[in-house]
């Protein structure tokens, strides 16, 4: 290319006014040995950029399948019925003692019950002696 | 999408945000976890990437706002990892000692840039981007970018000609 092509090309390159493509062909022109040497001191430059462009990442990223989350979901999942589970199970429990507790008094009390019926039976029975006594007081 | 998959549209842009991320936070190191960071992102909302139209330039914009993000953390931190080990096999030249000097001295030039000419040098000069594609990553206008672009370019050659003529003029 020629050289005066090349130094309107640089102008418009520090005016930020060229395109791509002829950055392209400046990048191509210092790339080469035979660069006139009023020219050389922009040389490292392009060179620069485009050795910079080579610069690789290495480093291999893990990615980590996506089914985890599915994992999370089902663990909360699992934890939440466990706590329903133990909430109502206990309250079914805490119903079931009350039941019995219920039959136990009502027994007890039936028991007390029958036992009150002998008593007055008892009584009866003085009560008969009672009033044999009054007639036989009556007669004399 | 596959873990295949996703290697393959990552793939053709990987380099670039590594290279957006070096270029801003200099040190190797960061620059690799800065880039694992945002990839690990990527991937988990991979099922939304068919969603971004153009899912380099979102890409970019994660890696340009984690290394901002980072450095503001860092001067916060009041931490500063500076290294410029900057080396390259490739370079086939016969004057490879006086030439890796000098592209030392730019990595160097290019670190004392603010960061928007940073990047917008980065994304022109080593990325190829056009103008549009520049001013939409950085949130700027067009016509932002070529005045940054042409500053930062002045800049570099400034200072360039300054280390060559030192000790001499």
């Amino acid at each position: 290319m020629e050289l005066s092509n090349i130094e309107k090309l640089l102008e418009r390159y520090f005016e930020a006014t060229a395109t791509v493509a002829e950055e392209e062909m400046l990048r191509e022109y210092f790339a080469q040995e035979d660069v006139p040497l009023h020219l050389k001191e922009y040389a490292p430059m392009f060179q620069y950029f485009s050795i910079a462009r080579e610069e690789k990442f290495t480093r291999q990223v893990p990615l980590k399948p996506r089914k985890k989350s599915y994992i999370k979901w089902i663990s909360i999942a699992a934890v939440s019925i466990l706590i329903f589970g133990i909430y109502f199970g206990r309250s079914y429990q805490e119903q079931r003692e009350a039941e019995y507790a219920y039959q136990e008094t009502k027994k007890a009390l039936s028991l007390l019950a029958t036992n009150l019926g002998k008593g007055t039976e008892k009584v009866a029975y003085l009560r008969e002696f009672e009033e044999t006594k009054q007639k036989i007081y009556n007669k004399n | 999408m596959q873990q295949t998959e996703f290697l393959n549209v990552v793939l053709p842009f990987k380099d670039k945000l590594y290279r957006l991320a070096k270029r801003l936070l200099v040190s190797k190191e960061e620059a690799e976890d800065a880039t694992q960071e945002i990839l690990m992102k990527l991937w988990s909302k991979n099922n939304m990437m068919e969603n971004y139209n153009n899912v380099e330039a979102y890409a970019m914009m994660m890696t340009k706002n984690f290394c901002l993000d980072r450095l503001k953390s860092k001067q916060a931190g009041n931490l500063k990892l500076v290294h410029s080990n900057y080396r390259d096999d490739n370079v086939s030249l016969q004057n490879q000692v006086e030439v890796s000097d000098s592209l030392t001295w730019i990595e160097r030039i290019m670190q004392e840039l603010p960061e928007q000419q940073k990047m917008v040098l980065q994304l022109r000069d080593v990325e190829q981007y056009e103008f549009e594609e520049i001013a939409e990553l950085l949130d700027m206008t067009a016509t932002a970018v070529r005045v940054a672009l042409s500053r930062a370019r002045k800049t570099v050659r400034e200072k360039l000609v300054q280390k060559h003529n030192y000790g001499i003029k």
